[in-house]
């Protein structure tokens, strides 16, 4: 068996746990913005929550190709869930590839296990496309750190044990790994978002945290190193979970559209339905496929990954916009009603152009990389 | 040591103008790489070389300069 068609195989598993465990309860999860109690222990058991851990702390060391196919799937049932295993990853792939050998011993199989729930604080008020505008100071103190300053629309913020945060100090910007329970840290949930509406998010609000020197990750001026490279693990997942959403929107529309009758025949069968389904179908495949180059350059190391991921990352976070957009107005009014997943997958769709790089900073960073790739090839 | 040199310079001339750029300027001090860089020198180290860049490398002085690299990559035996 080739590698896609090994790969292509688990998704038969992923989706049959999609349909029974995680689909259900979108819904419930929308309206009561959280997710259901036993999603954390299910993802766990099946060891989804962090496959690509290695097999020394539990995880399987999954590929990213597959991993790509899992929150796809995953995605495709519910964005919230999905952004569960892309936060929850991020903690655990920031401590797997930087944390010393104590911090991986600590966290890594507990993640593993979803004994502990892990996040990843950048954003503050202040500070999100422009991660410069960071005000979060870390001021030495004996031996580690005072954290001063908040954290603001951190995903699973209400449930998260560990998170993985980036504070000014002196040295320059530097990753931590904090945890909740300690003193100097008040959580705030935040409700009312648009989208990925169970993604339990809140504000963390430090005064005076103690952290001690050996939870900084990396050293401590490479915060900055340690940032990008989770936010390219953090970008990839939201890429197929956006994927899963143009997936979810053409279910609904094939559904729909071949069992509703207008004008004498099924919706699908007028040419201007067709061709939204057509551009839909497009998309899909090709925001799939990107998301597949992605994973395997991921998987190689191959230093082209990020303009890849950031590739990936933008087709299909605007396509999902487009596609869900275009599967409410297939549905009509019914299309506007929560009657029908659609109108929740357009709100979802919306967070997926703003997190992980929104849709005008990636314009920008894409051309950039593309401008500095012509000159190198042109000798210029 | 030297093909090394050779090789980071390369890299370098991947980002930005290499041809007033001596040994052991250094790079980040003298504003010509951001941290995106840093993430991709990195990553092409690993790479190249087949080594891991672990968190006790994690030092500026071992890759502020070409000097410094170079000498990063021998030391690390590859
Ligand atoms: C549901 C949700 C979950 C989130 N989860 C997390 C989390 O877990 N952890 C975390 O750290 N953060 C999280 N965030 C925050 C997210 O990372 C930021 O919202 C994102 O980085 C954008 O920053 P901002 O909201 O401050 O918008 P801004 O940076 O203020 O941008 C506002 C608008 O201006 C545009 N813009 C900004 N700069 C430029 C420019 N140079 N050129 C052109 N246009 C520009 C942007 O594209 C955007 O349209 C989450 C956000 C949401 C909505």
């Amino acid at each position: 068996m080739n590698k896609i068609n090994e790969v292509e195989a688990r998704r038969d598993e992923f989706r049959a746990f999609t349909r029974e465990f995680v689909s259900p309860y979108a819904t419930q999860h929308d309206n009561e913005e959280r997710i259901a109690d036993h999603i954390v222990p299910d993802l766990a058991k099946r060891g989804y929550l962090a496959p690509f851990i290695s097999q020394k702390w539990g995880g399987e060391g999954m590929d990213m190709i597959t991993l790509g196919m899992l929150h796809e799937e995953i995605g495709c049932g519910c964005s919230s869930v999905r952004s569960l295993l892309t936060v929850h990853g991020m903690s655990a792939f920031a401590l797997n590839r930087w944390g010393s050998d104590a911090l991986k011993e600590k966290w890594l199989s507990a993640l593993v296990r979803g004994e502990k729930i892990g996040g990843f604080a950048l954003s503050e008020p202040n500070a999100g496309s422009d991660v410069s505008g960071i005000e979060m100071t870390a001021t030495v103190h004996e031996d580690g750190f005072l954290l001063n300053g908040t954290k603001k629309w951190i995903t699973f913020g209400q449930i998260g044990d560990v998170f993985i945060l980036m504070a000014k100090a002196e040295q320059g910007f530097t990753a931590f790994v904090v945890e909740k329970d300690m003193p100097g840290l008040t959580i705030e949930p935040i409700l009312g978002m648009t989208g990925t509406r169970g993604s339990m998010l809140a504000q963390l609000n430090f005064k005076d945290y103690f952290v001690h020197q050996d939870n900084v990750l990396a050293s401590p001026a490479f915060g900055n190193v340690v940032m990008l490279s989770t936010l390219v693990f953090g970008r990839f997942s939201v890429a197929s979970g956006s994927v899963g959403i143009i997936q979810a929107s053409m279910d609904a529309v094939i559904e729909y559209s071949v069992r509703v009758q207008r004008f004498g025949k099924p919706l699908y069968k007028h040419q201007l339905v067709a061709q939204m389904i057509t551009k839909m179908l497009s998309d899909l495949t090709a925001s799939r496929l990107l998301c597949r180059n992605a994973g395997e350059l991921l998987d190689k190391a191959d230093p082209s990954d990020i303009q890849a991921v950031f590739l990936a990352k933008y087709l299909a976070s605007t396509s999902a916009v487009r596609a869900a957009a275009d599967a409410v107005q297939i549905h009509g009014a019914n299309g506007c009603t929560d009657k029908y997943p659609v109108e929740r997958l357009l709100r979802d769709a919306k967070v997926m152009e703003i997190i992980e790089g929104s849709t005008q900073i990636l314009e920008e960073k894409i051309a950039d990389i593309e401008l500095q790739s012509y000159e190198q090839r042109d000798g210029k | 040591m030297q093909q090394n040199k050779e090789l980071v310079r390369a890299f370098f001339g991947r980002f930005f103008e290499t041809g007033n750029l001596t040994d052991d300027l250094d790079i980040f001090k003298a504003g010509f790489v951001n941290s995106l860089f840093a993430m991709q020198l990195i990553g092409w180290i690993e790479k190249n070389f087949s080594t891991t860049v672990s968190d006790e490398d994690l030092n500026l002085a071992n890759f502020n300069s070409v000097n410094a690299i170079a000498n990063f990559i021998e030391r690390k035996g590859v």
